[in-house]
C-alpha cells in the first residue's frame, strides 16, 4: 500500500547521489550550448603542458529536461493521498491534515510528536523530506498555546513540499530536531531568539540575531516595534551606552481597516454566540430525551 | 593603545608586552604579571600570548573527526571580522585555531539586524515591498519577486504575461548582477584585482538599466503585486541587447584569466568540499547544492512566472568544492544571458499590471480624469488592499539559493506575519561544519563561495 501512494516520477529520479554520479559522467561536457556566448577556442589554443595536465574541470550542463522537472507542480492528488496516509499511520501525533486552497499540504501535530513525525517524513521511502528549509513561529497571543511552530519541509526526491505545524506556549519546551536536520541548528536558535520558544535537546541554544545581552523576544506581538532600549556612542565615556528608547513623536498606528466585510467566509463568530448556540442545542437534546 | 600609553611609562609598557590584555583592565602592574611575576620578561618569546583566558576547554570543542584531533595543545581564539574586508559585511567569526589551522568556527551574526519581519507587520503589502530590496542588496529585484509571488498566491491572481516576461528578464539581469558580485569579490579576496575591475564596469551598466526601468540604481522597488510598476522605457531592450553582445566577451576574458590560473586553482580546488547529503541536511540551496552535484533548480522543478516558457540549461558541479561552485556561477551567467535573449524575443505586448482596480493603482492620467479612479487611488495608497486569510510558503530560486517567504494573512491589509527565508542564513549555519580543518586563508575562500550578504542573513 505504501509504495503505491508515492510513485516516483521518472523525470524526478534525482538526488540519490550514487545514481546521480552514474548519470553524470556520460553527460559531462556534452551540452555546453551557449547562446550569445561563443565558447572561445582560444582558451585552449596556447595552453602549455601544465594547463593541459590541470585542465579546468567540466561543469556538467544539464539540459532542461534532465534537471528535476515537474510539469504539474504541485501534484495535488499525490500530496493529498500522502497526507491521508500520514494521518493513518501516525494517529497518536497527527491531529489534522489539510490541503490548503493554495495546494499546500499542512500536517498539524501534537508538540510531543515533532521528532517522530519529522523523522518519519524524513526517512520514509515514499516521503524523503530530507530538507528542512525553514523553521518559524507565529505568535497568536489570544490562543492558550500562543506560538504556532511551522516546519517547512522539502523533498528533493519527489519534488514536494509540506508544512508541519505544532503549537506551544512560553514555558513548554519543544523537542529539538537538530538530530534529524542539521539546518535546525540555526533555525531553532532563531525561533528561540525571536519568540522565546525553548527547544530541549538543542546542543547550542543561544541567541543569534539580537545584541549580546539583549532582553526579551522581539517578534512576540506584545513586544513594541520601537523596542525598549537604544544605543549611542558616548564621547565622554568613550563607549557605546544603552538608554531607554526616546522617540520625538508618539508611535502612531493607523487603523485603516475597511468597515466593509470583505471575506464573510472567514467571519469569526463571537464566543458568547457560540456558547448560546451550544446551550440551545443541549436544551433541545435534553427535551428530545424527555420525550 | 593610546590609553595604555598615557597611563604607563614606556618602559613598563615594553616590559609587560605579553600581559597586555590585563593592563587594559586597569590592574596594577604587579597584579597584572600574575603567577609568572618571578619569571619576569622573557626575551626569547616577546610575543607569546597567554591564551588561558580565551582558550576554551577541549571537551567543549567537537573533535569527532579524528584527523583534526589536537588534544595536546591549547587552541587560540581568533576574531575574524566584523571589520575584516573579506567577511563580506558584518560577519564576526570566532575561530579556534592552532597555528594556521581552524578547528572550530562560530559565526556571530545579527550585527545588521533591523527587524524587517516585524516592520513588515506594521505596513501594508505595498509598503512592505521595498523592504525586500534591502535584504539581499545585490540581488534586489529577485527578493521583491519572492514577496510579490507570495502575496499573489494568497490573492489567487497571476501577473499578465508581459509582466511575467519583464520579471524574468529583470530577474536574470539581477542574477548576473549578483554573480558578478559573488565571483569577482571572491577572486579579489583570494588575491586578484583585475576581474573585479573588469566586471564591475559591466555591473555599473546594469545598474543603469535598473535606473531606467525603475528610477533607482539599487533599491529598485520595481515589481508590484500583480505585475511591475511601469512598462519598459522605449529603446530599453535595444540597449540591453547591445550590452549583452559584449558581456559574454567580458566573461570570456575573466575565464581566460582565472579558470586555468594556477594560483586560483590551488586556492579553490578541493577546498570546502560538501557532500550532497550534507548540503541537503544543512538546508542548502542554489549553487551550494548544485555545486555538490544536486540536480535542483526551482526555476525548473517548481517553475514560477514565465520560466516554464523559456529554454535554459542548469550547470551542476561534481566535486562540491569552491572551484566547482565558481564554475557553476560562471556558467549560470551565460545561461542567464540566454534566458534574457529569449525574453526579449518572446515578450508580447500587453498589460504590465493586473487589471484589477482593487489591487493595482490607476494610471496618473486616469486618476486625473475619473472620480472612480481617484477613489481607488486614494484607497490603495492609504488603506492598501485586503488579502484573504491564509498562509503560504512561497519560494523563488534567487541567485543565492532558495529565497522563501512564509506569509500569514488575517484578512486585513497588513501581513499578520511575514517570515523571510534567506538562503545565506542556512549556508552560514554550515560554517562550523565545513570550515573545520582548513586554514585561515581558506576561510576567506569559503565565505566567498557561500556568497553571503548580511542584509539578508541578519534581516
Amino acid at each position: 500500500m505504501v509504495a503505491l501512494i508515492f510513485l516516483p516520477l521518472h523525470r524526478c529520479k534525482m538526488m540519490s547521489s550514487s545514481a546521480l554520479r552514474c548519470l553524470a559522467r556520460p553527460v559531462a561536457g556534452l551540452l555546453t550550448r551557449r547562446v550569445l556566448a561563443p565558447t572561445s577556442s582560444r582558451l585552449l589554443s596556447d595552453v602549455n603542458d601544465f594547463y593541459k595536465s590541470h585542465k579546468a574541470r567540466d561543469v556538467i550542463i544539464r539540459r532542461e529536461d534532465d534537471v528535476a522537472e515537474c510539469a504539474t507542480y504541485p501534484d495535488v492528488d499525490r500530496l493529498e493521498k500522502f497526507g491521508q496516509y500520514v494521518a493513518t499511520i501516525l494517529p497518536k501525533y497527527v491531529q489534522d491534515v489539510r490541503m490548503t486552497s493554495l495546494n499546500e499540504l499542512e500536517i498539524l501535530i501534537h508538540p510531543e510528536g515533532v521528532v517522530p513525525v519529522l523523522g518519519m517524513l524524513r526517512d520514509h521511502t515514499n516521503a524523503q523530506f530530507k530538507g528542512l528549509m525553514e523553521i518559524t513561529a507565529v505568535d497568536v497571543p489570544s490562543r492558550p498555546y500562543r506560538f504556532e511552530l511551522v516546519y517547512c519541509l522539502l523533498s528533493h526526491h519527489y519534488n514536494s513540499r509540506c508544512i508541519v505545524k505544532t503549537y506551544t506556549d512560553e514555558l513548554t519546551p519543544v523537542d529539538s530536531v537538530t538530530a534529524l536536520f542539521k539546518s535546525a541548528d540555526f533555525g531553532e536558535r532563531e525561533v528561540w531568539d525571536m519568540f522565546g520558544v525553548f527547544f530541549s535537546g538543542h546542543p547550542d541554544l543561544r541567541r543569534i540575531l539580537t545584541d549580546y545581552g539583549f532582553d526579551g523576544h522581539p517578534f512576540r506581538k506584545d513586544f513594541p516595534l520601537t523596542g525598549y532600549t537604544e544605543v549611542r556612542y558616548d564621547n565622554e565615556l568613550g563607549r557605546v551606552v544603552y538608554e531607554p528608547v526616546e522617540v520625538a513623536q508618539e508611535f502612531r498606528k493607523f487603523e485603516m481597516d475597511t468597515p466593509w466585510e470583505l471575506f464573510p467566509n472567514y467571519r469569526e463568530v463571537p464566543q458568547h454566540l457560540l456558547e448560546a448556540a451550544a446551550e440551545k442545542a443541549a436544551q433541545e437534546e435534553g427535551a428530545d430525551e424527555k420525550k | 593603545m593610546f590609553g595604555i600609553a598615557k597611563r604607563f611609562p614606556c618602559s613598563q609598557l615594553q616590559l609587560g608586552t605579553r600581559c597586555i590584555f590585563r593592563w587594559t583592565a586597569g590592574a596594577d602592574l604587579e597584579k597584572a604579571m600574575g603567577p609568572e611575576q618571578d619569571q619576569g620578561y622573557r626575551r626569547d618569546h616577546p610575543l607569546t600570548y597567554d591564551t588561558s583566558e580565551t582558550a576554551i576547554p577541549e571537551n567543549e570543542i567537537d573533535m569527532s573527526v579524528p584527523q583534526y584531533k589536537c588534544p595536546d595543545e591549547r587552541l587560540l581564539t581568533m576574531n575574524f571580522g566584523p571589520q575584516h574586508p573579506a567577511a563580506h559585511g558584518v560577519l564576526r567569526l570566532m575561530l579556534q585555531t592552532k597555528g594556521e589551522q581552524v578547528f572550530a568556527a562560530d559565526p556571530h551574526i545579527g550585527l545588521l539586524h533591523r527587524g524587517t519581519e516585524k516592520l513588515i507587520e506594521y505596513k501594508t503589502y505595498t509598503q512592505a515591498m521595498p523592504y525586500f530590496d534591502r535584504l539581499d542588496y545585490v540581488s534586489m529585484m529577485y527578493n521583491e519577486w519572492g514577496f510579490c509571488l507570495a502575496v499573489e498566491r494568497l490573492l489567487g491572481i497571476e501577473a499578465p504575461i508581459r509582466a511575467q516576461y519583464i520579471r524574468v528578464l529583470m530577474g536574470e539581469m539581477t542574477r548576473i548582477l549578483n554573480h558578478i558580485m559573488a565571483v569577482t569579490t571572491h577572486i579579489l579576496d583570494v588575491g586578484a584585482t583585475t576581474p573585479f575591475l573588469w566586471l564591475f564596469e559591466e555591473r555599473e551598466k546594469m545598474m543603469e538599466f535598473y535606473e531606467r526601468v525603475s528610477g533607482a540604481r539599487l533599491h529598485a522597488a520595481y515589481f508590484r503585486v500583480g505585475g511591475v510598476s511601469q512598462d519598459l522605457p522605449i529603446g530599453f531592450l535595444d540597449d540591453v541587447y547591445d550590452w549583452m553582445k559584449t558581456f559574454s566577451e567580458r566573461l570570456d576574458d575573466v575565464e581566460e584569466l582565472v579558470t586555468y590560473n594556477r594560483i586560483w586553482r590551488s586556492r579553490t580546488v578541493g577546498i570546502c568540499p560538501i557532500t550532497l547529503d550534507n548540503a541537503i541536511s544543512w538546508g542548502m540551496s542554489g549553487v551550494m547544492i548544485r555545486g555538490s552535484g544536486g540536480r535542483w533548480d526551482l526555476r525548473k522543478s517548481q517553475p514560477y512566472d514565465a520560466y516554464s516558457l523559456v529554454d535554459f540549461d542548469v550547470p551542476v558541479g561534481r566535486h562540491g568544492d569552491v572551484y566547482d561552485r565558481y564554475m557553476c556561477r560562471m556558467e549560470e551567467m551565460r545561461q542567464s544571458l540566454r534566458i534574457m535573449h529569449q525574453c526579449m524575443n518572446d515578450m508580447p505586448e500587453g498589460d504590465i499590471k493586473i487589471d484589477d482596480a482593487k489591487i493595482s493603482p490607476p494610471s496618473r492620467h486616469e486618476m486625473k480624469n475619473s472620480m472612480e479612479a481617484l477613489i481607488h487611488q486614494f484607497k490603495f495608497y492609504t488603506q492598501g488592499f485586503q488579502v484573504p486569510p491564509g498562509s503560504t510558503y512561497t519560494v523563488v530560486e534567487a541567485p543565492k539559493g532558495e529565497f522563501g517567504v512564509y506569509l500569514v494573512s488575517d484578512g486585513s491589509s497588513k501581513p499578520y506575519r511575514c517570515k523571510i527565508r534567506p538562503p545565506g542564513f542556512y549556508h552560514l549555519g554550515a560554517m562550523k561544519d565545513v570550515a573545520r580543518g582548513f586554514y585561515i586563508a581558506d576561510i576567506v575562500a569559503i565565505i566567498g563561495t557561500m556568497d553571503l550578504v548580511f542584509g539578508e542573513v541578519d534581516r
